[in-house]
């Protein structure tokens, strides 16, 4: 696929640009934001600090002892080369699966959203898990995959009160996406389930395996398995 | 054996920062870090650290520590009465204490004040920095701010053994011009020109997240846009016309409108601002912005130039 890149450039901070692609969600936008972040890590300019891909927007962090109409003019070449320059413009490739434990004391909002929606709970779960999924960005909290590709069959609204405390490795609804509570925290969105895997661990490098721009899919597991995978994982911290 | 530095009482909201967090905004990480950082870098040059070791911050009121070896300290920022051992010890300059205890009492002219200790602060460093991330809980002393009875570790210093505190008679000031109105760069939001022709008020539940600001609310948009990344300085603008201006501990992503961002050259006024205070904003185009950026930098260098020179003299 070609970025047909057309974005605007405005000034985010002293020491940042944002590219704004869009003002909606859309997974063409989303698309032309990870190609863009994809590009500008490969070039890897010694200015570079950081890159933030969000749904139809990206901000570029840059040294702040950079000249910022320098960044801006490379940016903008870059921006006006469009899919011209043969670099990646795929994220990674492959399908991340990602293990849940759907319903009971994991996924407390299963049924209520279940029967919202018109579904059995287990019809929902089929549902949530037959989906392609793409981190549109990680964001809110460390580590907080928003996830486009929800069946839009299956959009929620938020709670009106949002729980003080959501589990770690929380699965949930939330409008017409998806996304992984990485950290206990308060939220409001849906909870469906709950998965074994850490979503961000700051003593690793990376600190989480889900990158902005990666496919996911969720698979249902057992009350078995998911005591596995957990042991699993505390034994490998 | 190492040094170690005992927190007796921790004052109001004390962490442990350095310059910060980056290369993973990307995975949600805030950048955090002093959030004056060219005070900690002061600090630092002072007691003879690089520019990046960690220091302590303190809010409103500082902690009470106990130093178990001779350390060389310097307190930059808004100022303390500080004691040790019930003796004043001056800020703004490099002291050598003798093992004993520091008191910091509340703040005044501001909100902030950095501590720093020769060999800096050395905690494990986490994704590439000592600070503490408060939000995430990683980072610092277990991504927590400092609490009565934690112990942390002093890296390999250069002070001397002394028998009572000593210090030059010279000292630093990088105070701020704290009635100049904050400069900002208005976006194109129709409410962006509108916030420099109200006054503001901090209000008191403003954090190192952000300063949330009080007043006569700007007209605002009913809900949420699509999020996309903020930054230090982003004039946020929630549903309720109150504006917010985003610190160092800021989220990496956000859905509020935009009214614009406050210059690189102004952040470290941020971290001075009180709750109750008045806040004024002006106008400023990008030219300005860097111009003032680049004088920043020119003063901030010229003063550590001046530290340099005179540190092997004490």
């Amino acid at each position: 696929m070609t970025s047909r890149a057309a974005c605007d450039i405005e000034a985010l901070a002293d020491d940042a640009w944002l590219l704004r692609f869009g003002d909606r969600i859309d997974p063409e936008l989303n698309a032309a934001v990870h190609a863009m972040a994809a590009r500008l890590r490969a070039l890897d300019p010694p200015w570079l600090r950081d890159v933030v891909p969000a749904f139809a927007s990206l901000a570029v962090f840059f040294d702040a002892a950079e000249d910022p109409a320098r960044v801006h003019a490379a940016l903008l070449e870059l921006v006006e080369d469009g899919g011209a320059s043969a670099l990646p413009l795929r994220p990674r490739d492959g399908v991340i699966e990602i293990p849940v434990l759907y319903g009971g004391e994991h996924g407390p909002d299963l049924e209520a959203s279940a029967a919202e929606l018109g579904l059995s709970p287990r019809e929902l779960v089929v549902r949530h898990s037959a989906g392609d999924y793409t981190v549109a960005m990680i964001g809110f909290a460390p580590g907080f995959p928003y996830l486009s590709g929800l069946d839009p069959a299956l959009a929620l609204p938020r709670l009106a009160t949002p729980r003080a405390r959501v589990a770690a490795g929380s699965v949930a609804i939330g409008g017409a996406q998806t996304g992984i509570y990485p950290r206990e925290s308060p939220g409001g969105w849906r909870l469906l389930g709950r998965t074994p895997w850490p979503l961000f661990d700051p003593r690793r490098e990376p600190p989480t395996r889900l990158q902005p721009g990666d496919r996911v899919r969720f698979r249902a597991i057992d009350a078995e398995e998911f005591a596995r995978l957990a042991s699993r994982q505390d034994a490998a911290s | 054996m190492t040094r170690q530095l005992h927190v007796l009482a921790p004052g109001l909201l004390t962490t442990v920062q350095d310059r910060g967090r980056s290369g993973w905004r990307h995975l949600g990480v805030a950048h955090a870090g002093a959030l004056d950082v060219d005070a900690a870098r002061i600090a630092n040059r002072l007691v003879g650290n690089d520019a990046d070791a960690a220091v302590l911050e303190f809010t409103l009121r500082g902690p009470t520590l106990r130093f178990d070896a001779p350390s060389r300290i310097a307190i930059v920022g808004a100022s303390p009465v500080v004691l040790f051992e019930g003796e004043i010890v001056p800020s703004g300059r490099p002291v050598e204490l003798p093992a004993g205890t520091l008191e910091l009492g509340a703040l005044r002219g501001g909100a902030r004040a950095w501590l720093a200790i020769d060999g800096g602060i050395d905690v494990e460093p986490v994704l590439g920095s000592r600070s503490t991330d408060l939000r995430g809980g990683f980072g610092g002393l277990d991504g927590r701010a400092l609490g009565a009875g934690d112990v942390l570790p002093i890296g390999m210093g250069s002070a001397r053994q002394v028998d009572t505190p000593h210090a030059p008679a010279w000292w630093i000031d990088p105070a701020h011009d704290t009635h100049l109105p904050i400069r900002y760069i208005p976006g194109a939001h129709p409410s962006a020109s509108a916030l420099a022709r109200r006054s503001w008020t901090i209000s008191a539940s403003s954090n190192r997240q952000g300063l949330r600001l009080q007043g006569d609310a700007l007209p605002a948009p009913g809900g949420d846009g699509v999020s996309e990344p903020v930054a230090p300085g982003t004039i946020q603008l929630p549903a309720d016309g109150c504006p917010i201006v985003l610190l160092a501990d800021a989220q990496t992503v956000g859905g509020y409108a935009k009214l614009g961002h406050v210059i690189a050259a102004d952040l470290p006024r941020l971290a001075q601002c009180v709750p109750g205070q008045p806040l004024h904003f002006a106008p400023v185009d990008a030219a300005t912005a860097h111009r003032l950026a680049c004088a920043a930098r020119a003063r901030i260098a010229r003063i550590g130039v001046m530290i340099d020179a005179r540190l092997p003299a004490i």
